[in-house]
């Protein structure tokens, strides 16, 4: 009898773990965290979208007090004067777009083969310093690249590449985050997948470009939104003086700089500035969280 | 005695000898290696040890360095200021920034997961944005400008808490609390998004199991099972945040200005560009970078081995 009721009881139990995944959760505190979620969203949000809006705004409701978040009669022209009034200036706004898109450009290929090519054999072969040079690697993460400004100076001046765009680009390709990420992905990779090419006689530069690297497209997606990310938002002042290699960023501040009148064009640029790693990031993010999946740092 | 140190070396030889041998085998190996060691030998290695040298002397890239030992060291602890001021600075958006993102960017993360599948993927755009959003906290400058026009003084004012415009970025009280909030508004980064993605591999079964065996909530369930599968997102989560925490220099030379009102918003990153690249006093800048360099290894290291007992 006792035990006929116990069945039952186990019974329901079961069903209602299938029901709701959770068992253990309450109803009040699902609420309660929804609502705190969209409060924190907001405020995460606002200044973001208040950015965009005030590009958006003509001239005479960016002043208008108390202010809207909101533009009435959304235009383009903010953007438009970027490229018209700045047309006139002796460094065009296109100048200062294609500089910092070259870069990018540029330093992201760069970054994604190299550190590809490194993390494959890292995560693939067995070498004598495969395992210390990792760990060089992990070190370099834990400091930032301020600290090594100055003497990254006196070697990019004795490269004869202050002053050029390859001041920016060549350090960026060895950035740490990358072949770090790069390396923990195709740790997950199967051997037996490489054992096979190289059974059908492929070399390792065969197996590296047709076989890895097909396999772990998801990665490169994170390393180009974090390579791009710290591209485009380069200032590139202390290694670049002529205005017309100057970038975006030092576009901006520039603009900014020049006060009131400015305002609506500032707000365009920032709107420039901020959209590319954010639209990336939205196209490629479930391939981001992919390989983040395997970011842990294991001693 | 002897004998052990004569052993020691005849296979430390041996060991090397077959480590050689290995290598020469694996030529394709540092040859795939070779660039990217080479650039970040060249970018990130070598500056290290350089900064360490030159730390040691005086340094205005015109004249050789001149050998000065420990001078430079001596004048930043016991003769600047300024310095002092800029390390108390950079500490306290260190504790208050690194810790508060660190735990904010784990417990949101923990939280969206529990959301649907396309709510979710939403919610991490939202939060990850402004972290990747390059100078849009400039943006902040506008809530806080100092006159009456400024959003939170025309907000605070018509509330009838302040009477009068409050200079938030000029007055020294109320710089770092701002740059702090920037600064955590910012913090959702590269260590959320790792926990975000760590989350969801969570192995389900264990969870499961967890009922059987009688956890009653989620935050027993958090603790139990779930920090103790997330500790490799923690420490790389760990990392993350520490390394931006110190590093912080970009949001209080936009909000405050470089140099900012008494040095109140200095920290050690803008005191280095101030000697760095405007004094051009390259050895005392190097100095400055060493200790930066010195703090940041050393908390990572400590942070690492407290967060190996998490969940034991």
């Amino acid at each position: 009898m006792s035990k006929k009721k116990k069945e039952t009881v186990e019974k329901a139990y079961k069903k209602k773990l299938i029901k709701r995944r959770k068992p253990n959760r309450s109803i009040i505190g699902d609420i309660a965290l929804y609502i705190f979620l969209l409060m924190v969203a907001f405020v995460m949000a606002f200044p973001i979208i208040y950015a965009v809006n005030s590009a958006l705004k003509p001239l005479d409701e960016l002043f208008k007090f108390p202010p809207t978040i909101f533009a009435q009669h959304p235009t383009m022209d903010n953007f438009s004067d970027l490229f018209v009034t700045m047309g006139k200036s002796w460094v065009t706004f296109s100048r200062y777009l294609f500089n910092t898109v070259f870069i990018t450009g540029v330093g992201t290929f760069g970054h994604l083969i190299i550190a590809s090519m490194g993390a494959f054999v890292l995560a693939k072969y067995e070498f004598p310093g495969n395992q210390s040079f990792f760990k060089l690697v992990t070190v370099a993460m834990m400091f930032t690249g301020y600290v090594t400004q100055i003497p990254n100076y006196l070697i990019l001046n004795k490269l004869g590449w202050i002053d050029t765009y390859w001041a920016i680009i060549v350090p960026a390709f060895a950035s740490p985050m990358g072949l770090f990420l790069m390396k923990q992905f195709m740790e997950g990779l199967p051997t037996s997948l490489i054992e096979a090419a190289k059974i059908d006689g492929a070399n390792e530069w065969m197996v590296f470009s047709k076989i890895v690297m097909p396999n772990v497209k998801p990665a490169w997606m994170t390393l180009i939104i974090f390579s791009v990310q710290a591209l485009w938002n380069n200032k590139a002042s202390t290694y670049i003086y002529s205005e017309e290699r100057k970038t975006l960023v030092y576009a901006l501040q520039q603009i900014q700089a020049g006060g009131i009148a400015r305002t609506g064009q500032g707000a365009a640029v920032l709107v420039v500035v901020m959209i590319v790693p954010i639209l990336i990031f939205v196209f490629s993010e479930s391939q981001i969280l992919e390989t983040m999946a395997s970011s842990g740092l294991k001693d | 005695m002897k004998e052990y140190i004569s052993k020691y070396f005849t296979l430390r030889k041996h060991n090397a000898q077959v480590a050689w041998k290995k290598a020469k085998k694996a030529k394709m190996c540092y040859a795939f290696l070779a660039p990217y060691a080479i650039l970040f030998t060249m970018f990130y290695v070598f500056p290290v040890v350089a900064s360490i040298y030159f730390s040691f002397t005086y340094y205005n890239i015109l004249e050789s360095p001149r050998f000065l030992g420990l001078q430079n060291y001596i004048n930043l602890i016991l003769q600047d200021d300024i310095f002092l001021t800029s390390i108390k600075n950079t500490f306290m958006i260190a504790i208050i920034t690194g810790p508060l993102g660190y735990i904010m960017s784990f417990l949101f993360a923990w939280l969206i997961n529990e959301l649907p599948r396309w709510v979710r993927s939403v919610a991490v755009i939202v939060f990850y944005a402004p972290s990747i959003a390059g100078n849009c906290y400039v943006i902040f400058s506008v809530f806080f400008r100092g006159d009456a026009y400024g959003y939170v003084n025309a907000f605070l004012m018509n509330m009838g808490i302040i009477d009068k415009p409050v200079l938030w970025l000029i007055n020294p009280d109320y710089m770092l609390p701002i740059c702090m909030l920037v600064i955590l508004w910012m913090s959702l980064g590269t260590g959320f998004l790792s926990f975000v993605a760590g989350l969801q591999g969570v192995d389900r079964s264990q969870f499961e199991a967890g009922y059987m065996d009688g956890v009653k909530n989620r935050w027993q369930e958090l603790w139990f099972i779930t920090l103790p599968n997330m500790k490799p997102m923690l420490m790389f989560g760990a990392v993350m945040s520490i390394t931006q925490a110190f590093g912080v220099c970009d949001v209080t030379m936009a909000l405050c200005g470089y140099p900012s009102t008494d040095y109140a918003a200095r920290t050690i990153v803008t005191h280095l560009f101030d000697y760095g690249f405007s004094r051009f006093e390259m050895g005392y800048a190097c100095a400055i970078a060493t200790l930066l360099f010195l703090i940041m290894i050393l908390c990572n290291k400590a942070i690492q081995s407290l967060l190996r007992r998490v969940g034991t």
